[in-house]
């Protein structure tokens, strides 16, 4: 059976309308029908697609994918936190931790480790170059805080590793003597 | 016990899925909930000698894409009063550190910058197909598998904050390293500041320092009047600071 011949059969029962008035008292009442089911195929069609397309999680939280946050949440780390550094490397902390560096922690110079904290037999860190990267914080600026120390670093060592006198974790000089043993 | 034919077919899974177990699945932070966080910023203005520190963590944890930044640093001079424009200046973001002043005299400060997470953020209400967000934890993120690239969200950043990623072409920000708050640790750029000018908040942890910071000091957030609802509290800004 076609749907036109359904729809001429429904449009011919004499009950088959609104408020008791026939289909078949409209005149050519077979192509309201016709919309109809043209227009329910349609709507079943875009719900299949919107069904497919629209990802399950999608309102889960707001409009937005929920599944993005586990997603974002799950991306690889590349610093992995000082507290990592401090379980192998008590000793640097102890020596830290009295010094002006105690609020300076390890991956600020030594850089990103995540990967030497997860295997550290086969992944080992670069020593810094103490003259480059002690510049960085110590070379003097305007725009620096007053309080901040600041050293002019052509004349303060004249190219001189910064090392060769302060030892990095703690570097405050005592009167008249190397920190570093 | 495996018969023979078992075994041939067992054998191309496990060639399928052999890959797959090199690879690993990330760990995903199965032990946090969301709905007990509730995060911000503290950048004090004061504390920040502009190393870069910050930019460099950024770029390295979060694979920015060279010559765009998350997070930078500008460099303030103001010698006027509140009409003058200050001179502004951010080399490459900071990433590098910042040059000797050319100026003398006047006020000279360092401002940290970065997505200001707000609780009502322009980006979020532009976005058509919903690929910028609010978590449930206060952090605004772009889903880069749903964004369509059609850059709304950039133009609507009052902040600036936002770019193009030219490879990916979508909308990229900084994310307040979701990857990494929601395993406990903290952000790049906050683990890699020297001098804690920047710190990480959770203000719905009554244990964060923040609150206590909050209550006792003078804390302002940028363009107020806008009514974004910022969550990165500069503490000793400047009104010359856009």
């Amino acid at each position: 059976m076609t749907y036109f011949s359904l729809a001429q059969e429904v449009a011919q029962q004499p009950s088959g309308g609104l408020h008791g008035v026939s289909l078949a008292t409209f005149k050519d009442a077979e192509h309201i029908v016709r919309l109809a089911v043209a227009s329910a195929i349609v709507l079943v069609i875009f719900l299949l697609v919107r069904a497919h397309f629209i990802p399950k999680s999608f309102g889960q939280y707001g409009h937005y994918r929920g599944d993005a946050l586990a997603e974002l949440s799950a991306k690889p780390i590349h610093y992995a936190g000082h507290q990592a550094c401090e379980q192998c490397h008590p000793d640097v902390l102890d020596v830290k931790k009295m010094g002006k560096h105690a609020g300076v922690n390890c991956e600020g110079c030594h850089g990103p480790l995540a990967t030497h904290a997860d295997d550290p037999g086969s992944v080992t860190p670069v020593l810094p170059d103490t003259k480059v990267l002690c510049a960085r914080c110590h070379e003097e600026n305007l725009a620096k805080p007053k309080s901040f120390p600041q050293v002019v670093t052509a004349e303060h060592s004249g190219g001189e590793a910064c090392k060769t006198c302060h030892q990095p974790h703690s570097p405050l000089l005592a009167p008249g003597e190397k920190t570093k043993s | 016990m495996i018969t023979r034919r078992r075994l041939l077919l067992l054998l191309p899974a496990a060639a399928i899925a052999y890959p797959y177990v090199l690879m690993g699945t990330p760990e995903a932070a199965p032990n946090y909930d969301r709905a007990k966080h509730w995060w911000g910023m503290l950048l004090q203005v004061d504390k920040c000698i502009g190393c870069g520190n910050c930019v460099r963590a950024c770029s390295a944890e979060n694979n920015v894409p060279e010559g765009y930044y998350r997070t930078w640093v500008e460099r303030y001079h103001v010698t006027g009063g509140p009409e003058e424009p200050p001179n502004v200046d951010s080399p490459e973001g900071g990433i590098k550190g910042f040059p000797p002043s050319p100026y003398t005299g006047g006020k000279n400060f360092f401002v940290p910058k970065m997505c200001n997470h707000c609780v009502d953020s322009p980006c979020t209400q532009v976005c058509p197909v919903g690929a910028t967000l609010h978590t449930p934890d206060g952090v605004v993120l772009v889903d880069d598998k749903y964004c369509l690239g059609c850059r709304y969200c950039i133009q609507a950043c009052p902040y600036g904050c936002r770019f193009l990623n030219p490879v990916k072409r979508t909308a990229e920000k900084c994310s307040l390293c979701y990857h990494r708050i929601t395993k406990g640790l903290t952000t790049a750029c906050c683990e890699n500041c020297p001098t804690g000018a920047r710190q990480l908040a959770d203000l719905k942890n009554p244990d964060d320092p923040i609150h206590e910071f909050l209550r006792t000091h003078s804390v302002q957030v940028l363009k107020p009047h806008l009514a974004t609802g910022a969550k990165a509290y500069y503490h000793d800004l400047d009104g010359s600071v856009r």
